[in-house]
């Protein structure tokens, strides 16, 4: 088991004839991943990468079955490809795009909510479960299957410290990045819910970082509902306020949001917090076999 | 992207705010003429992107145009934080008999844009946050519906808004939201709002911050940007693309994807040396860009060694590799460097740069570790 993408997954591409769509849709199917169709307006009836195109959701949707949708389309186009895939009753949405309007996903959100679909990201590099499907922008390489749920705000922090993970030998049930926007999808919460539940998982790792309380509400959750043990990193002790380093959630404003106030109230919650993300794969190991 | 309190008060007045009459001057006989044409008192006040002008002494009230003459010339050319001031609004002088907060900012909890108002105006919002955070009252917006004439008769009474005001009161929180919206803002305040000695409402402050990523739709306020006002390394980095903040320290970063980097500085910390800087180059960087990120980081005086941390993915290490040999070979730079590359083609990018003196790192400690080493040697 897993969470979220399996075997079972079809998956398709929301602008798949694009530069980066293209390149991410060979990748994901080069790892195995079951890619039925892709979509984009007004190339319906064309093939990519060995895969029918449609000119909408609804088009690729009634041809294939598709229960999973993948978004590489730019930043302006993105809001109506998510709620696109959204009417079109694709029940898992993943959207990769970086740049899309706060403001534009304060709608989106509210709309997703109305729904019964699942958004992860925008901004996020995606989400895998190891041997089963890759539906993301991550090297799959560095991941291995095993019992160890990931979630994370970040993309290349994810890759270092599953790599570490994978060189000890302790793999992965899913890895779920769930993007660095001040407005997402899927919350820390959301995804801890499904790692607590599911029972291939037998423990967590949580990588946040600075800016908004995400953090902080991830941690009352777990203080009263999770039984699975969590590990956690917080990345940007260093960052000065009031700047966006590099994510656009990722900043401290008005004195809130800082990397010390989430450490305190992980640590307050039972999260084991790794000093450096070179020491979670220790703890981690740490806890096998318990 | 902020916006000056002039460009901010436009635009309010623009949503039918209103506003004290007043103009900018960038030279104390301009100041003179403006004040000369308003009459009466006016408040001669600087025109520069950080909080605290007024305890700087950027801003002043003037008795007469001569005087305004006299402000400006104190005020135009002063340091306040590091920025030089090279405008000044001149306004209409207040009548002032009471000062409410009122903004909007988007509450990401909540996922909903939230106003706030405060009877206790004038004074930094973030302060009152801290010490009276029950003087601070909020109204969710939905932003299906909008904002709603009772949301804003809730504020008002809370706020305590004489009755006759109240109308008026609504229209302003009103075009707030309006302006807010249509502008793509991440924050717009009207701090003070102030309720005049003659029993009217007017914005005598005010400021707002555009959304970057939504400048692409509003080429007005995208034209109205300052590099002058904005750290001139931050300004090179954003002209190709990279995610690049200023620090105090000396050991200069790059790093592929915005966590990683901000770990990378983290671990500098952890084993005592300080990074000059958090540079993100990005998925997928070519060599052109990750040229232009070294020189950046190594135009940086205080910089006495660099970190390359990369961990390919979509990045590949060659591609970086090469870029960092085009940057050695402009500027000629005997900074030592520590590097790491894993991941995606990095036998290929480490041969590119064997030739170069750089040391080799496998691991993120290891990296840390010689960096924080060289920047005390």
């Amino acid at each position: 088991m897993s969470i979220l993408v399996n075997k079972n997954t079809r998956l398709i591409v929301q602008g798949i004839t694009g530069r980066e769509g293209m390149f991410h849709a060979e990748q994901m199917i080069a790892y195995g991943t079951n890619v039925v169709g892709g979509v984009t307006p007004g190339k319906g009836g064309q093939w990519s990468v060995g895969v029918p195109v449609f000119d909408s959701v609804r088009d690729a949707v009634r041809a294939t079955e598709a229960n999973t949708s993948i978004i590489y389309v730019p930043a302006a186009f993105s809001p109506d490809a998510i709620m696109e895939a959204v009417d079109a009753g694709i029940s898992l949405v993943i959207c990769i795009t970086e740049g899309i309007p706060t403001l534009d996903m304060v709608k989106v959100r509210a709309y997703v909510d109305q729904s019964d679909a699942r958004l992860i990201g925008p901004n996020c590099p995606g989400l895998i479960t190891p041997g089963q499907a890759k539906v993301g922008i991550m090297p799959g390489h560095i991941h291995i299957p095993g019992n160890v749920g990931v979630v994370s705000r970040s993309g290349t922090l994810t890759y270092e410290v599953v790599a570490a993970l994978t060189a000890r030998g302790i793999g992965q049930s899913t890895a779920v990045g769930i993007g660095g926007d001040p407005i997402i999808g899927s919350t820390f919460i959301d995804i801890l819910q499904l790692f607590e539940e599911d029972p291939e998982t037998e423990q967590v790792v949580m990588i946040g970082e600075i800016g908004g309380t995400d953090e902080e509400e991830a941690a009352r959750f777990i203080r009263d509902h999770m039984t699975k043990p969590v590990t956690g990193f917080i990345a940007g002790q260093t960052a000065p306020p009031g700047k966006r380093m590099g994510h656009a959630g990722a900043i401290i404003s008005g004195g809130k949001g800082t990397a010390a106030e989430k450490v305190q109230a992980l640590e307050a919650a039972g999260v084991r917090m790794a000093k450096q993300p070179t020491d979670i794969a220790e703890l981690v190991a740490a806890n096998i076999g318990r | 992207m902020n916006l000056h309190e002039y460009q901010s008060k436009r635009i309010f007045a623009q949503y039918g705010i209103p506003i004290p009459r007043g103009e900018v001057a960038s030279t104390p006989t301009e100041a003179r003429e403006i004040a000369g044409k308003l009459g009466g008192k006016v408040v001669v006040k600087s025109q520069v992107l950080v909080g605290g002008r007024g305890k700087a002494g950027g801003i002043k009230l003037a008795v007469d145009k001569d005087d305004a003459e006299e402000k400006a010339k104190a005020i135009l050319g002063m340091d306040i934080k590091g920025l030089t001031v090279k405008r000044v609004l001149v306004d209409e002088a207040a009548d002032i008999k009471d000062e409410i907060y009122l903004g909007l900012v988007i509450d990401r909890a909540r996922r909903r844009v939230v106003m706030m108002g405060s009877s206790e105006g004038g004074v930094d919002i973030e302060e009152v946050a801290a010490t009276m955070p029950d003087k601070i009252v909020k109204v969710a917006i939905d932003p299906c519906i909008g904002f709603r004439s009772y949301q804003a008769m809730d504020l008002a009474t809370a706020l305590g808004i004489p009755k006759e005001l109240t109308r008026s009161f609504g229209q302003i929180a009103s075009g707030l939201y309006t302006a807010f919206v249509e502008n793509d803002a991440t924050l717009a305040e009207i701090n003070p709002l102030v309720v005049t000695g003659d029993g009217k409402l007017l914005a005598v402050d005010g400021k707002m911050s555009i959304d970057d990523n939504a400048l692409y739709r509003h080429k007005a306020l995208a034209d109205l940007r300052d590099p002058s006002e904005e750290d001139p390394y931050e300004v090179e980095a954003r002209r190709f693309d990279l995610s690049y903040v200023k620090l105090d320290g000396n050991i200069g970063c790059m790093v592929n994807g915005a966590g990683l980097s901000m770990a990378t500085m983290d671990m500098i910390k952890l084993y005592g040396g300080a990074p000059a800087n958090f540079l993100d180059i990005g998925g997928g960087a070519t060599a052109e860009r990750v040229a232009a990120a070294l020189r950046i980081i190594l135009s940086d005086q205080n910089v006495k060694t660099v970190l390359i941390n990369i961990f390919g993915g979509i990045t590949r290490c060659d591609e970086v590799a090469r870029g960092i040999v085009v940057a050695l070979g402009e500027v000629g730079v005997t900074t030592p460097m520590v590097v790491r590359l894993v991941g995606t083609n990095e036998a290929e990018g480490r041969a590119i740069l064997a030739d170069a003196k750089m040391d080799p790192a496998t691991t993120l400690a290891e990296a840390a570790q010689k960096a924080v080493a060289a920047s005390k040697a």
